[in-house]
């Protein structure tokens, strides 16, 4: 390698710091009372890679950040509205709702979602949240799977998420979920697609940059799933996990599959110490 | 008559310029990853370049450089060095070797390689997320890249 080549990989390496100095220092209280931890000490097990963790919320602009300040203005909350009465809504051929089982959604799931994905002893498998809930109406009501990145099933996921809101992600890492994990790993450091590009390459080395007109932020998913305002719906992280590697010009992942479940376990560690945001609100 | 010579010379040129020019899988790469030979045969033209270094669906360059002499272009990305002084900084060659492959150049760098068809993981069908068939078409052709090249090299330090 030339003399000009090490003179502009000096250059580049010098960017991840740049990028630092560019997430903004705002804070987040949603409805001036849920106080987020937006920024914190990255865990343990990515101290390698980060040193600080942040929420895809500091990367956006202050109008977009408003809109995530009170539920009043967050057109997320329009949809976790309509799952509040999906819950209390008998379905399915053993004619029972969601409340037949788990009654009050504040109670019954406060602190779920802050621990998925999570290993199911029964099933013996990791279970994303869209995951349980379709087996839940599956094989506890009797009625049809909800589509994995549609609307329902969205929206449920918000409802559910709104019941943690503040509390620390804290996905487990360890025990059965360790090859899960293992496998997520090497997918979000593999670099797909004829644009040969990882997660990594863009959420880790290059959060803080644009990129065209992007702010690249650090690929969190405390905050799904999120309203964009850019599609006017609730996108859940498998759909965004799905448009990222297109973008490489690669062949994706189906939304459920067992390689997008793996990275959806890994990617959620990576903000373990954040608060859960969702349902957040994006560009 | 008249017909078949026409389709004769159009058979001709064609061979000519496909005998001219270097496949993805042809070129030849120094040990610091230039490019001496022009992959189209021809000369690139700079005007061309300049929009090809800025369109979206073509090198997209400005995704990831900042380029002064391209300012009205919306949105320049901030992922690699600026673009501006490449001409002096770079020989023709090298340029060359760096927009078709500058991982011959930089190993491991982000930066991706624009006159590849092969060899890739999970490779798609451009950006539709579905699969794609091993030769892909490159992002640039042959005469694309030259033309991209030629631009560059204009972009000289003052
Ligand atoms: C007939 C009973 C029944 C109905 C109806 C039911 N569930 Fe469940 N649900 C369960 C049981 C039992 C579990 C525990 C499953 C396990 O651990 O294997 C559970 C677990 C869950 C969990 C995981 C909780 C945790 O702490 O990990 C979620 C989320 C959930 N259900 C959502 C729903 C939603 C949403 C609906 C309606 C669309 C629904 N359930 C309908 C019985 C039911
Ligand atoms: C070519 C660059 C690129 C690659 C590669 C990439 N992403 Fe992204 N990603 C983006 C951009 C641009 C955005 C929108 C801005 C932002 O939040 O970073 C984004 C957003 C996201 C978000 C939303 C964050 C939020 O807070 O709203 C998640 C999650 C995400 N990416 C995960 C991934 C994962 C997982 C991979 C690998 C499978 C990946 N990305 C690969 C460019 C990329
Ligand atoms: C996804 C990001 C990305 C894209 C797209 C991209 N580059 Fe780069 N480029 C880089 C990075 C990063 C470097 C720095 C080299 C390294 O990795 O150390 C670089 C380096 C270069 C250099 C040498 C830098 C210098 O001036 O010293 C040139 C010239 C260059 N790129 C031209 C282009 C052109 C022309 C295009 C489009 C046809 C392009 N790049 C597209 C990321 C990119």
């Amino acid at each position: 390698m030339n003399n000009k080549a090490i003179t502009a990989i000096a250059m580049a390496m010098a960017l991840p710091v740049a990028a630092y100095a560019e997430a903004d220092d705002d804070t987040l209280v949603v409805n001036e009372e849920i106080e987020m931890v937006t920024k914190t000490t990255a865990p343990g097990h990515i101290s390698d890679a980060l040193d600080e963790v942040m929420s895809g919320w500091h990367f956006r602009s202050d109008e977009t950040q408003a809109l995530q300040m009170d539920d009043f203005d967050n057109p997320a909350m329009v949809f976790v509205d309509q799952a509040m009465d999906t819950w209390s809504k008998v379905e399915g051929t053993a004619e029972k709702s969601c409340a037949s089982c788990h009654d009050d959604v504040e109670e019954s799931m406060a602190g779920v979602r802050a621990v998925y994905p999570k290993w199911n002893e029964d099933a013996g498998e990791i279970r994303t949240l869209a995951m349980q809930i379709n087996d839940c109406r599956e094989s506890q009501m009797g009625a049809d799977k909800w589509k994995y990145t549609g609307g329902k099933m969205a929206a449920m996921e918000a409802l559910i998420s709104v019941q943690s809101r503040g509390m620390p992600v804290n996905v487990a890492i360890d025990g059965p979920a360790q090859s899960t994990w293992e496998q997520g790993k090497e997918l979000y450091y593999t670099r797909t697609g004829q644009l040969e590009l990882s997660c990594a390459n863009c959420h880790e080395d290059n959060y803080g940059n644009m990129i065209r007109a992007d702010h690249l932020s650090q690929g969190q998913i405390n905050g799904f799933p999120v309203y964009r305002l850019k599609n006017t719906k609730l996108n859940t992280a498998h759909a965004r996990f799905k448009g990222c590697v297109r973008d490489t010009r690669a062949e994706t992942y189906k939304p459920g599959s067992a390689e997008f479940v793996a990275l959806e376990l890994y990617v959620a560690s990576r903000g373990n110490g954040l608060s859960v945001e969702a349902p957040s609100v994006r560009n | 008559m008249k017909q078949i010579s026409l389709t004769l010379a159009a058979c001709l040129v064609g061979t000519v310029a496909f005998a001219a020019e270097i496949a993805p899988k042809d070129v030849g790469y120094d040990e610091d990853g230039a490019v001496a030979a022009s992959l189209s045969g021809a000369a690139g033209d700079a005007a061309s370049g300049a929009l090809l270094v800025g369109d979206k669906s073509k090198g997209n360059c400005v995704a990831c450089h900042q380029v002064t002499a391209l300012s009205d272009v919306p949105f320049h990305g901030e992922i690699g060095p600026a673009l501006d002084g490449a001409g002096s900084r770079w020989s023709e060659a090298e340029l060359r070797g760096l927009v078709a492959n500058a991982k011959m150049t930089f190993d491991g760098t982000m930066m991706p390689a624009f006159y590849k068809v092969d060899g890739f993981i999970r490779p798609g069908d451009a950006y539709t997320g579905e699969a794609g068939t091993e030769p892909l078409p490159p992002i640039l052709t042959a005469q694309e890249i030259e033309d991209v090249v030629a631009f560059l090299a204009t972009l000289k330090e003052d």
